[in-house]
């Protein structure tokens, strides 16, 4: 074990200490608090960027870095596990996390107390969850996780976050108890709580235990489904999304990727025969429907984004479901794109919402509260024409990406994703392909419809009244829209090498013997007594 | 000694299911802690059910782990029960805000028209 292994511990560590720092910090400090996010954000990137170069560039064998806490073997301590599709996912949440917390430096950031402290413990959880490799520590992250959101949901106090947040704490709690439920199943029947080591038990388990595991991987899976918001557990999902302010929203979205990358990786690991990969692939199917009819039916912009996270999850979903590899790498690549853009459009419906409805009242009085002075440091251009054209074009693109249509990379991601169900390992296409394509083509048919009627309405229909009131917007506040936006313009224009990367991250995730043998075959440290020993021997 | 404790925490759990369904938040926050307390004891019993097997050894002695509990859920169960109680604890401190500022105790926020 090197110095550069440590680096695995980094997405834990840092945003938990920058985190406690802020803590007693009072809001007369919140350049400090800021400063610290900035810190902790940055850093969070570079380590994502290092992580993906280590796992991709040969560092470790197999891709696959074991880091083991407290130097304890595998099977019994915590083991965590730096592979591509991990250091992905690290990416992705450290490019967000900066968006919003650049989009909270005006307003967000500074209503409230504890947000900074509570947006790093959240991110510490985000990046835990996609770390860790063992049952009980993944669901002690998840709880790191929601208990922020929580308070992350809540932030801006008013009636209708207390009521959707009240639903959310519920729904979740319930959600937290099924996972220990499935985890201690697990348990029982196998006797160990490290993903490898019970995918190499899983394997060989006699009927009647193996039974047990899958009724457990069932719970189990109530739980990360619930997260993910499958048809019929995403119920509370639209409602959350609109009640959060836009920061917290856009981390959301991330949110309910978390539950989506828990099936990918424990399924792949543990169920590689191909057990209950129907029931994602209709379950997710069903929620593909649910999602575009629900972004049909609603005119609330926050209610359509969540709708359209609904819609990215069933597709994630039947994707995993469909049990192709190619498809998977396919499905990686929409999961960025689709993340990043419905991220994007969450942070714009607040600007947008200042068109419609000119006085924030609600806002105005939480800020007159904090005193937070609400005039603007350079209005972006000279009134009405720049930043009216700004907010339509952010739309349009926020839009075509959440469609499909091309340019942008939610074109390439569907047209990936129809290459991999054309061209299966053994060139039969099923039924279920066809079906899979038309209901995607489907769904991005409806948000077409539904992104179409809405911007007619506010940036058309509504233009009279715009000139009396121009929307006033802070560059801070441009800036990460803008950001997330080119984010998927580069990954349009880097399809290629985007997609390579995300199709040996697939590849590693279809071959569990690899993190059985990394994992449980990774040697602790030697104890200094014993190395000194060692060493007087040679 | 298996059937009674699996009986117990079937209606245990049964009950708090019955009350999550209830429209008080208070019904809902009693039942999401009986619902917690069943799966603490399920937790426990998955290391199966022992008399006398402690889960420590005595000091200087060789460990045997023909005498010894399974100590991983005692360990489990107590995590769990940490993380239960703060959740259910942050979960009473938004239910007391939402009854202040809806004046109802109704999960929706608003008492249903009859």
């Amino acid at each position: 074990m090197t110095a550069l292994d440590h680096v695995i511990l980094i997405p834990v560590l840092l945003p938990l200490l920058c985190g406690a720092a802020m803590a007693p910090l009072t809001q007369g400090w919140h350049r400090l608090k800021l400063a610290l996010g900035y810190l902790s954000v940055l850093g969070m990137l570079a380590t994502a960027l290092l992580l993906v170069a280590m796992t991709d560039g040969g560092y470790w064998q197999g891709g696959i870095g074991v880091y083991l806490a407290a130097n304890w073997a595998a099977p019994f301590g915590i083991a965590l596990v730096a592979d591509r599709l991990a250091a992905l996912m690290l990416l992705l949440t450290a490019l967000l996390a900066l968006a919003a917390l650049h989009f909270a430096m005006q307003r967000w950031g500074r209503i409230g107390v504890h947000f900074h402290t509570l947006f790093q413990f959240l991110l510490m959880g985000i990046n835990g969850a996609f770390l860790t490799h063992d049952l009980f520590n993944l669901f002690v992250f998840f709880e790191v996780m929601l208990a922020s959101s929580y308070g992350l949901l809540l932030h801006g106090y008013n009636a209708e976050r207390l009521r959707a947040g009240m639903q959310y704490i519920a729904v979740n709690l319930a959600a937290s108890l099924l996972f220990l439920l499935g985890t201690a199943l697990i348990y029982a029947a196998t006797g160990t709580l490290n993903m490898a080591d019970l995918a190499a038990r899983i394997a060989v388990l006699p009927a009647p235990e193996l039974g047990l595991v899958q009724i457990g991987a069932s719970v189990l899976a109530l739980a990360f489904l619930i997260k993910s918001a499958m048809w019929p557990l995403g119920f509370w999902l639209p409602t959350t999304y609109a009640a959060a302010s836009p920061p917290v929203a856009a981390m959301l979205v991330l949110m309910t990727k978390v539950g989506t990358y828990a099936i990918l990786r424990l399924w792949l690991l543990w169920f590689p025969g191909g057990w209950s990969y129907d029931a994602l692939l209709w379950g997710g199917a069903a929620t593909i429907l649910f999602g575009a009819a629900g972004m049909l039916s609603t005119d609330s912009a926050g209610r359509m984004a969540g709708y359209g996270a609904i819609v990215s999850s069933g597709t994630l979903l039947a994707v995993i479901g469909y049990g192709q590899a190619s498809l998977v790498a396919a499905g990686l690549y929409y999961l960025v794109g689709s993340t990043l853009a419905i991220a994007a459009f969450l942070l714009l419906v607040e600007l947008i919402d200042r068109i419609r409805t000119p006085s924030a009242a609600i806002l105005a009085v939480t800020m007159e509260a904090y005193a937070v002075e609400d005039k603007p440091d350079e209005p972006l251009g000279q009134g009405v024409p720049a930043a009216l054209a700004f907010l339509a074009l952010s739309f349009a693109a926020c839009a075509l990406m959440i469609a499909g249509l091309p340019p942008l990379s939610g074109f390439v991601a569907k047209f990936g994703m129809f290459h991999a169900l054309l061209h299966p390992v053994d060139g039969r296409i099923p039924g279920t392909a066809w079906a899979l394509m038309a209901l995607v083509l489907a769904s991005g048919l409806v948000a077409v419809m539904a992104m179409l009627r809405f911007g007619v309405r506010t940036f058309w229909a509504n233009s009279g009244a715009t000139k009396a009131a121009p929307p006033r917007l802070h560059r801070s506040e441009v800036a990460p829209v803008v950001f997330l936006l080119a984010l998927s313009g580069v990954m349009t224009i880097e399809a290629g090498p985007i997609y390579g990367y995300l199709e040996r991250a697939s590849a590693g995730i279809h071959r569990p013997a690899d993190y059985i043998e990394r994992v449980l075959g990774h040697p602790a440290v030697p104890s200094p007594s014993s190395a000194a020993a060692g060493g007087e021997g040679s | 000694m298996e059937a009674v404790i699996s009986l117990a925490i079937g209606i245990v759990f049964a009950a708090g299911i019955w009350l999550v369904l209830r429209p008080r938040s208070f019904q809902v926050l009693a039942g999401l802690m009986l619902m917690s307390y069943a799966v603490n004891l399920f937790i426990f019993v998955m290391g199966r059910l022992w008399v006398d097997k402690p889960p420590l050894t005595p000091a200087g002695t060789r460990p045997d782990p023909a005498v010894l509990a399974d100590p991983l859920p005692q360990a489990l169960v107590l995590t769990a029960i940490v993380i239960g109680f703060a959740t259910t604890a942050l979960y009473l401190v938004v239910m007391i805000g939402a009854r202040g500022l809806t004046a109802t105790d109704h999960v929706d926020g608003r008492e249903p028209e009859s």
